[in-house]
C-alpha cells in the first residue's frame, strides 16, 4: 500500500531535506564553515586591530567593536546565498533534483527545506566570527531577541534570493555572477566598516537605497545598542523583502521555471 | 479502476517540437504494460507529464483515478519511476539515496532504514549500501535506482529503458525482481528497446510513434496479427546450401542452423518432408524470439509511410 499524503508526510519530507543538507555541509565542513572564519579573522587582525587602531571610534565606539556586527553579518550573508546555490544548483546539474520534484512534496515544502539548510550554514559561521570576534573585541549582547530574530531573518532573505539564482542558472559561472558583482558590493557598502551617518548627503541617501544597511544596523542594535536608522523600518524592510522573495520562488517553482519541461 | 488514465494529451515543447499530439491510453491495475516506440516517438515525453517532470500542454493523465494536474501530491504517491538516466547525487552513498527517497514520500526515517536494506539486499547491492555511489558499476547504478524508486513501495512503477546497457545475467535478475512485484500487485510499465523482453514480461502493449499511439493492445492479439513466423531449426549434421520449398523461405545461418519463414496458411509438414527428403535431420526447433520486433518494425514503418 502506499504512502498517503499528510501534514505528518510533509513534515518527515521537510525533515528529510534539512538533514540532507545539514548532512552534506558538516561532511565538506573544511569547505562550508572553516574559510569564513579564516576570512573574518583577518579581517579583525588588519581593519579591527592594525588599522581601526587609527581610526579610534565609529559611531561612539571603538572601531572593532563597531565592525563586529557587520562582520558576522557579512558572513551570514554570503553564506546564506553561497550554500543555496551551490546546494539546489548543484542538484540541477546533477539532475538529482528530480527525486525531489517526483515527489509527493509540495513546492512550498522543498523550498523551506533548502532555506532551512542555507539558515543552518549562515547561523552556524555566524556563531564561529561571533566566538572570534569576542576573542578580539570581548562578548556584547544588547538585546537578544532582536539579534537572534535578525539574524535568522537576514539569511531567510538571502537563502531566498540565493534560491532563484539557483533556479535561473544553467551553468556554474552563473551562481557565481550575482555574488561578485551585486552582493559583495551592496554588503561592502553596507555600513559594514562605516556609520552610514558619516556619508556626505546624497550619499547618504543613495545608501540607504541598500536592503543590507538596515540588517547591518539592526544586527547592530542587538549587538551593541546603536544604529543608524529606526528598528522598526529595519524589520520592515527585511521582512517585506523575506514575504517577497517567498512569494517568487514559490511562484517560479510551481511555475516549473528552470525545473521541469 | 485504471492505473494509469490518459485523455487527449497534448505536449508542444517551447521549440515547435510537438512531442505528443492527443495521445489516449489506459493502463489496468495490476497490468505490466508495455509502451514502445522509436527514439523520439513521445515514450519518455509521455512518461515525463505521468511523474510531473513535464507540463502538459493539453489533456488529463490521472493516477489510480487522481488527477496528475490537479492533485499532483496525492497522484505523485502513487508511482515510482525508475529514469533513463541516473539521476542520483553520485557523491552520496547509495544506503542515504534510498533512505532520504524514502523521507521525500513521508516513510518515517527508522522503517526507510528497515526497507532501504531489503530493496538495497534484494537487488544485491547490499555490500555496496555504504560506498560512494559513483564508484558503482553502470548495472549496480541501474539497480540502485529500481531501489530507490520501490523504497515507498508505490502501486505504480514506471520503468524508462531501466536495462539500457545492462549485461545479460543482471538483466535477467531484474526482470526476476520486476516480476515479484508485479505478481504482489504493483502496476508496472516498461519502456524498452529489448523487445524480446517486452514479448516475454508484458501482457499489454502500446506502440507510440511520432506522438499517436498506433497500436494499443495485448501482446497476444498482436503477436496473432502476424502472419508469418520464423523458426530456427538447429541440424545434426552440417549442410552446405538451405533447402528450396515453394511458399516458405529459409535461408543458411550457418552450417547447421537454418532459419525458415513460413506463412501461417502453410503446414509445417511440408517443411519437414523436403528436408528429410534432403537428407536433414534437425535435433531441435524454436520460435525466432523477435517476433514483437517484427512487428514493431512493420508498424512503425506503416505509421512513418501514412505520415509521409
Amino acid at each position: 500500500m502506499s504512502v498517503e499524503v499528510s501534514a505528518r508526510s510533509y513534515w518527515i519530507g521537510y525533515q528529510t531535506i534539512l538533514i540532507k543538507e545539514i548532512t552534506r555541509i558538516l561532511r565538506i565542513w573544511a569547505q562550508t564553515l572553516i574559510p569564513p572564519v579564516i576570512t573574518m579573522s583577518l579581517y579583525f587582525v588588519i581593519f579591527g586591530a592594525i588599522i581601526g587602531r587609527r581610526v579610534g571610534e565609529m559611531g561612539g565606539l571603538p572601531y572593532m567593536e563597531f565592525i563586529v556586527p557587520g562582520l558576522i553579518m557579512l558572513s551570514v550573508i554570503t553564506n546564506s546565498y553561497g550554500n543555496i546555490t551551490s546546494s539546489f544548483f548543484g542538484a540541477k546539474f546533477g539532475k538529482h533534483v528530480e527525486e525531489l520534484l517526483v515527489s509527493p512534496l509540495p513546492p512550498w515544502i522543498i523550498l523551506a527545506g533548502y532555506v532551512s539548510g542555507a539558515v543552518f550554514r549562515a547561523l552556524a559561521v555566524g556563531l564561529l566570527v561571533w566566538l572570534v570576534a569576542a576573542f578580539f573585541a570581548g562578548f556584547h549582547m544588547h538585546n537578544l531577541l532582536v539579534t537572534i530574530s535578525i539574524l535568522l531573518l537576514t539569511s531567510i532573505v538571502f537563502a531566498l534570493a540565493g534560491f532563484i539564482n539557483a533556479i535561473y542558472a544553467r551553468k556554474f559561472d552563473d551562481i557565481s555572477i550575482i555574488p561578485t558583482f551585486v552582493l559583495q558590493p551592496l554588503t561592502y557598502l553596507g555600513g559594514v566598516f562605516f556609520s552610514v551617518s558619516l556619508l556626505p548627503g546624497i550619499a547618504q541617501q543613495i545608501a540607504l537605497i541598500n536592503p543590507i544597511v538596515y540588517m547591518v544596523n539592526a544586527f547592530r542594535y542587538g549587538l551593541l545598542g546603536v544604529s543608524d536608522i529606526p528598528l522598526w523600518i529595519a524589520y520592515a524592510i527585511t521582512l517585506g523583502f523575506a514575504s517577497l522573495l517567498f512569494f517568487i520562488c514559490l511562484t517560479l517553482i510551481e511555475r516549473g521555471v528552470g525545473l521541469r519541461s | 479502476m485504471n492505473a494509469l488514465e490518459v485523455r487527449q494529451l497534448r505536449k508542444t515543447y517551447k521549440n515547435g517540437v510537438e512531442a505528443l499530439k492527443g495521445i489516449d491510453l489506459s493502463v489496468a491495475e495490476g497490468d505490466f504494460f508495455a509502451l514502445l516506440g522509436p527514439n523520439g516517438a513521445g515514450k519518455s515525453t509521455l512518461i515525463g507529464i505521468v511523474s510531473s517532470l513535464v507540463n502538459a500542454s493539453a489533456g488529463e493523465t490521472s493516477v489510480f483515478g487522481i488527477s496528475v494536474q490537479k492533485k499532483r501530491s496525492q497522484a505523485m504517491a502513487q508511482i515510482g519511476l525508475v529514469p533513463q538516466e541516473v539521476n542520483f547525487n553520485q557523491f552520496e552513498k547509495p544506503f542515504d539515496i534510498v533512505v532520504n527517497q524514502a523521507g521525500y514520500y513521508g516513510v518515517p526515517r527508522h522503517v526507510a532504514r528497515e526497507r532501504a536494506e531489503y530493496y538495497l539486499g534484494k537487488l544485491g547491492l547490499w555490500d555496496k549500501a555504504f560506498g560512494m555511489s559513483r564508484t558503482l558499476s553502470g548495472g549496480m547504478k541501474r539497480r540502485l535506482l529500481i531501489a530507490r524508486a520501490m523504497v515507498h513501495e508505490p502501486r505504480l512503477l514506471i520503468l524508462d529503458e531501466p536495462t539500457a546497457g545492462v549485461d545479460i545475467e543482471i538483466r535477467r535478475s531484474m526482470w526476476k525482481f520486476i516480476e515479484e512485484i508485479n505478481t504482489a500487485g504493483t502496476t508496472v510499465i516498461l519502456t524498452t528497446h529489448y523487445l524480446e523482453e517486452a514479448e516475454n514480461l508484458c501482457r499489454n502493449i502500446a506502440i507510440i510513434d511520432q506522438g499517436r499511439i498506433v497500436e494499443n493492445t495485448s501482446i497476444k492479439t498482436l503477436l496473432g496479427k502476424l502472419d508469418i513466423e520464423t523458426f530456427v531449426l538447429d541440424l545434426r549434421a552440417p549442410v552446405s546450401r538451405a533447402p528450396v520449398i515453394e511458399g516458405i523461405e529459409v535461408v543458411l545461418r550457418d552450417a547447421t542452423t537454418l532459419e525458415a519463414s513460413i506463412p501461417k496458411s502453410r503446414s509445417l509438414n511440408r517443411l519437414f518432408s523436403q528436408l528429410e527428403a534432403e537428407g536433414m535431420e534437425v535435433v531441435s526447433m524454436r520460435n525466432k524470439a523477435n517476433r514483437l520486433e517484427e512487428l514493431f518494425v512493420r508498424m512503425v514503418h506503416l505509421d512513418q509511410e501514412s505520415a509521409a
